[in-house]
């Protein structure tokens, strides 16, 4: 502790902090630019949940409600754009900066300037996005974006201006992804302070590395494919088109190449926060560390080659299906692991309940069941039947939501002392918990059942028969929504003000988790470590 | 922006609505309906397997973490074990777990690879039916027959009729216990056609040609619809089949070969329709053919897709007319009409619209002329 206090004197005759909006437009310091793509985050789950609760109120009953079939599909397609790139990957990000030069004991990210420049991006992407949305309601501009976030030709050939909108902002969020990704693998590999080995190195350093190398990989491609079908769309090419020569189902493996390891470049880092939430909170270190590390390498690798999976009834040959048939399904073997080291790390510890790991334990059961529906999903002849099915929507949404939203919102309550300084409402955090959790279930959990029962994704409107799930859902889906109201009045409230938070404000975290993080003062000075920690 | 202030406004309506007026639970269905045919019966059972094995997982994990929250508590005075890691079990059952998912994963797989081997096994049918998904209809062809359905729905039923956006004007007719074979692809964009009782999915491609086949075993009428996203009308395509006997099924397709020649005969007839006539005929056709974009008052969507009434090409030269209509706009969700409508049936169309909704041009197009234009 003493040497915290220290380290603090230290730097702050160093900290000339910047002033005024130059501080934020110019910032290379990691930690203002963690707290600006937070906030964007946060901006963006708003309006990503404001589109979703729009959708739910449609699905309330049977009929037509409040928007036409193009503007459902336009809102639902962006829902989920904004939710990936708009939110989830900017909120990682963010905590990605805050976090990894502080864990490993540098005094930055190893690229400050580019830091900004992927930052800086992202606000372009999100008006473009938004502009995508909303440009069909001028005249002239064609058909709204009714795709879905897959957009699949030949649908996204005939959509109007707002689909040129979308590519353009993919191109933006591709370039700000792609960089992030390399500062943040760069930063990893160059920039540990002296005596911080690779396997000292929290989870979440870890995870951060694995997504890093994901994203290299995979956003050109993504990138590449909506080239192309700007191409079929604008220059007459035929890339995607049957009539001249081209395949419609490329884009798919192309569109899914980019989409299944994006599904745990939204995972993995959620996955890291709990490796460090769960052995606080049990006053315990996590279990089998070095075999879950391995594991995780092994899930980035597999993730990378099975992303046909998606795609199973487009009609692929008997070997390549059982291939990524089985592939697939061994997906559970480090999935599985990872729950299990999360589960032995909580036995014969001795856990308390704080609001970050109740978000824990809640994720470890619901982000277990939305692997065993996974399971399901991936042996072929009963996905020929729930594929594009309400059923799918669910498993991802249990996927996704606990997976990955959660494992955030845990951080944020985990790390909200650290950042602003101040402890937040314990109270206020285990009601926005248990608020969360019930509605979002209720939400989702009927959808297994009315996706079963025969009812399609991505429509507008549906029979009577699967009104009583919808319905169920639809009522889920309102207080979910508007449970994120109080996240946002406790986020606000603990900036502004609270009990003052300690360095180390958790407990368990000096036998769980001790880290250089907790060295240094909440709030951190502005510059973290200017000469390199030792480490132990 | 108008559009907004419009969400805004149901909504709140939405919501008043929904205070007076919960509805009554009665859960019909929640799981996949009831098979009616082989193979959907061995991928029913093979789902019930892994729903079992899926929920037998979640009750033992589910046991141990609420008794590590019971017993592991702080509050109740516990103190961690910090030994736990170092132990023999700390260091080797990280192995245990990926073991057992290992053994889970193959018995699975085993019964999967199984039944998987039977959906792509390509024996000889006795019926094949080429199923086409168009925006936004199914249009099936009877292989051996030569014999044509289009099928599209039922717009006549309201939103608190369980058979709401589930009928259709024309459906599929199969005769049960003989092996059949559906052919799937598409015209414009992509499709799925989906029956959970009687059919398995795979896509409908534009360019592709997709397998799938059935067994039916009970008489009945099964329902589906479209699964795969195509566009503004995705919700509107749905799949009504009628299982029924071989010999009602035989003598069912008699009437509609006799009524295909009646057709063809009537089309070629050497006659002139009268503009009463035509107009008649024009109505239904363009309600169930082209409303579904152009609106049965002919106003189209703003934007998207263009107003018939009083637009330049129904009010111009017939020449352009036929030809959007025969060879369609190519890039656009206009599609060719000229294989799918008879001489007779185009030329009623196109007298409609060149005649309705204040559209008086007077014209009374022939069959013979679309056969010239053809
Ligand atoms: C899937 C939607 C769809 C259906 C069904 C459809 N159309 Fe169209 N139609 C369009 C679109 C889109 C255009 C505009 C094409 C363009 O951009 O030039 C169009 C254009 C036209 C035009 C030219 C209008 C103008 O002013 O430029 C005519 C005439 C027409 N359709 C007739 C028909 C007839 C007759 C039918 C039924 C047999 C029909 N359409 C069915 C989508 C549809
Ligand atoms: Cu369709």
């Amino acid at each position: 502790m003493s040497e915290a206090t220290i380290h603090d004197d230290h730097h702050d005759h160093h900290d000339h902090k910047p002033t005024g909006i130059g501080r934020w437009l110019f910032s290379t310091n990691h930690k203002d630019i963690g707290t600006m793509y937070l906030i964007f985050a946060l901006v963006m789950l708003f309006l990503g949940g404001a589109s979703a609760m729009v959708l739910r109120m449609e699905l309330f009953m049977p009929g037509i409600q409040i928007v036409d079939p193009d503007t459902y599909n336009n809102l639902l397609t962006n829902h989920a754009l904004i939710m990936v790139f708009g939110m989830v990957m900017p909120a990682g990000a963010g905590m990605a900066n805050w976090m990894i030069p502080m864990m490993i004991g540098a005094p930055d990210m190893a690229l400050p300037r580019l830091n900004n420049l992927s930052f800086w991006l992202l606000p372009m992407a999100g008006t473009m996005l938004i502009l995508s949305m909303v440009v069909s309601y001028f005249p002239g501009t064609g058909t709204p974006v009714n795709t879905g976030w897959t957009l699949y030709p030949p649908l996204s050939v005939q959509s109007g201006m707002g689909m040129d909108f979308l590519i353009f902002t993919i191109h933006i969020l591709g370039i700000s992804s792609i960089l992030a990704a390399i500062n943040i693998v760069t930063t990893i590999v160059n920039m540990r302070a002296p005596g911080m080995t690779w396997f000292k190195l929290p989870l979440f350093v870890w995870s951060w590395l694995f997504t890093g190398l994901l994203l290299i990989m995979i956003m050109p491609v993504l990138a590449g494919g909506v080239t192309m079908l700007l191409f079929d769309r604008h220059f007459g090419t035929s890339f995607f088109d049957a009539a001249g020569g081209g395949d419609p189902v490329l884009f798919q493996h192309l569109f899914w190449f980019f989409g299944h390891p994006e599904v745990y470049v939204l995972l993995l880092p959620s996955i890291g926060v709990l490796g460090l939430i769960i052995p606080t909170f049990s006053r315990k270190p996590l279990f089998a560390y070095k075999p879950l590390v391995w594991f995780m390498a092994a899930l980035t690798a597999l993730g990378m080659v099975v992303w046909a999976h998606h795609q199973y009834t487009i009609g692929m040959s008997l070997n390549a299906t059982t291939y990524f048939m089985i592939g697939t399904i061994l997906i559970s073997i480090p999935v599985g692991m990872m729950l299990m080291s999360f589960i032995f790390t909580m036995w014969r510890g001795a856990m308390t309940f704080e609001t970050p790991m109740l978000f824990g334990i809640a994720i470890i059961l619901m982000f277990s069941f939305a692997g065993v529906t996974g399971v399901m999903l991936a042996v072929v002849p009963a996905d020929l039947q729930y594929h594009d099915s309400y059923f799918v929507v669910a498993h991802f949404h249990y996927a996704l939501i606990p997976g990955s939203v959660f494992g955030l919102y845990a951080a944020v309550f985990y790390w909200l002392p650290k950042w602003t300084g101040h402890m937040y409402n314990e109270t206020h955090g285990k009601i926005f918990f248990w608020w969360t959790t019930l509605s979002f279930n209720l939400t989702f959990f009927p959808q297994h059942f009315s996706g079963l029962a025969g009812m399609p994704r991505r429509i507008v409107d549906y029979s009577p028969q699967f009104a009583d799930f919808n319905y169920l859902s639809s009522v889920g889906g309102m207080l979910f929504g508007l449970s994120h109201l109080l996240f946002l009045y406790i986020i606000i409230k603990t900036v502004k003000g609270g009990e003052k938070a300690p360095a180390n404000p958790w407990e368990g975290s000096m036998i769980g988790t001790t880290g250089l993080e907790w060295t240094l003062s909440s709030p951190p000075p502005f510059h973290s470590f200017s000469t390199p920690p030792s480490v132990k | 922006m108008s559009e907004l202030k419009q969400i805004f406004k149901r909504g709140l309506l939405l919501i008043a609505s929904t205070l007076f007026s919960i509805p009554a639970f009665a859960v019909r269905e929640y799981n996949l309906p009831e098979p009616a045919s082989t193979i959907t019966r061995e991928i029913y059972d093979l789902h019930m397997l892994t729903a079992t094995v899926a929920t037998i997982i979640m009750i033992i994990v589910t046991g141990i973490i609420v008794y590590a929250l019971i017993k592991f508590r702080k509050s109740t005075g516990y103190q961690a074990d910090q030994n736990f890691n170092h132990t023999w079990f700390g260091r080797w059952s990280w192995a245990l777990v990926p073991a057992i998912v290992l053994g889970i994963d193959f018995s699975v797989a085993g019964s999967a690879v199984k039944t998987l081997g039977n959906i792509e096994s390509h024996d000889p049918a006795a019926v094949t039916v080429k199923v086409t998904g168009s925006q936004w209809k199914w249009t099936y062809d009877y292989m051996e027959d030569g014999v044509k359905i289009v099928s599209n729905l039922n717009k006549d039923i309201p939103s608190t009729d369980d058979l709401y956006l589930r009928d259709v004007d024309n459906r599929l007719v199969l005769p049960i216990n003989q092996r059949i074979r559906f052919l799937h692809t598409a015209t414009d964009v992509l499709h799925a056609w989906w029956v959970p009782a009687i059919a398995y999915k795979k896509d409908s491609i534009p360019g592709y040609i997709n397998e799938t086949w059935t067994m039916i075993d009970k008489e009945g009428v099964y329902r589906g619809q479209c699964a795969e996203n195509c566009g503004t009308g995705h919700a509107y395509m749905p799949i009504v089949v009628e299982a029924m006997s071989e010999a009602n099924y035989a003598e069912w397709m008699n009437e509609q070969k006799l009524a295909m020649v009646a057709a063809v005969a009537e089309s070629s007839a050497d006659k002139t329709w009268p503009l009463a006539e035509l107009m008649e005929r024009g109505e239904k056709l363009y309600n169930t053919n082209c409303a579904g974009c152009h609106m049965p008052t002919g106003t189209g969507l703003p934007g998207v897709f263009p107003a018939l009434k009083g637009s330049a090409v129904a009010l111009g030269d017939l020449a352009k007319h036929n030809e959007v209509v025969l060879k369609g706009v190519a890039g656009t969700a206009m599609a060719a009409w000229a294989s799918q409508l008879n001489d007779l049936e185009l030329a009623a169309i196109i007298t409609y619209e060149r005649n309705a909704w204040g559209n008086d041009t007077g014209d009374a197009v022939q069959p013979a002329d679309i056969k010239a234009a053809r």
